[in-house]
């Protein structure tokens, strides 16, 4: 699957950007099981409503993990060094998010060649709701 | 408010495993279409020698510590907490069947707004059933109050 040619990589260069399809109520249901991430506020609209929510809405981690598919469907998770994020904005039901990544710098550390790639997720209305970045040797 | 004296506190250690099963539950939950992380054949073809743990999964097997006790010690409210952070650095891949440690630690509390918003960092260690180093996760628990 490792297409990407690493070699080659530039700073300022894009990713091939990840489209999902929008979140539902089944794609709450089923990550909550597989991830092992029960907290009612995803699944059970009552619980989060007395908890002051119009509705249920995504796990952080269900967008950080479309986010690791950005990075594993370009290049391979062996070279994945870091990656990390912070939770900007929530995600909820119907929102359609697209995940983009930029290299931003390319550097020299513990004896390999590494890039630094910024990624962030947005919704079908440009609202960005999460940003990260990851380290991937190359 | 949470109380900054369990700066530093060490949560039970507790050994996770990733069932095959539950990383192709997790592959079909996040659309996954890559191979390697559903079909062994695919993964071994890719030179793994199971089926990988993919970047983010280390965090689920945190929701294996047996106890939720340290959030009531510390005066978590389940209900008002939302992410605001996570981090991953890589050491080494993992894969199913592997038994991982998990040494976790409260490495930092703090607040903002005057109290409005509390942070609770959590770090953890993990190693591999070798002893070896397979990554450091670190996390941040915002909680809003009033």
């Amino acid at each position: 699957m490792n297409a990407t040619c690493l070699e080659t990589i530039k700073v300022g260069e894009s990713l091939p950007p990840l489209a999902l399809p929008a979140i539902n109520r089944t794609t709450l249901a089923l990550f909550a099981g597989a991830s092992g991430d029960h907290n009612a506020i995803h699944i059970d609209t009552d619980y989060a409503r007395k908890a002051g929510m119009a509705d249920v809405f995504a796990h952080g981690m269900l967008s950080m993990a479309y986010l690791g598919r950005l990075l594993t469907q370009w290049v391979d998770q062996r070279q994945l060094r870091e990656f990390g994020v912070r939770f900007l904005g929530i995600t909820h039901l119907g929102h359609q998010i697209t995940c983009t990544g930029t290299v931003i710098e390319r550097f020299e550390a513990q004896g390999e060649q590494r890039i630094k790639v910024e990624v962030s997720t947005t919704n079908q209305y440009g609202e960005t709701k999460i940003v990260g970045d990851a380290v991937i040797a190359l | 408010m949470i109380d900054k004296k369990h700066i530093g506190k060490q949560l039970p250690t507790f050994l996770a495993t990733a069932e095959a099963g539950q990383l192709r539950f997790f592959a079909k939950a996040t659309g996954e279409t890559n191979p390697i992380y559903f079909d062994e054949q695919a993964a071994r073809d890719a030179g793994h020698p199971n089926l990988p743990l993919p970047p983010t999964f280390l965090f689920s097997l945190e929701f294996q510590i047996p106890s939720n006790a340290w959030r009531d010690e510390l005066g978590i409210v389940t209900a008002r907490v939302l992410h605001g952070e996570e981090s991953f650095r890589y050491h080494r891949m993992a894969y199913a069947g592997d038994t991982l440690r998990f040494d976790v630690r409260i490495a930092d509390i703090y607040d903002k707004k005057g109290g409005a918003l509390e942070f609770v960092v959590r770090e953890t260690r993990v190693t591999n059933q070798h002893g070896e180093h397979v990554a450091d996760l670190r996390s941040v628990l915002v909680q809003r109050n009033g």
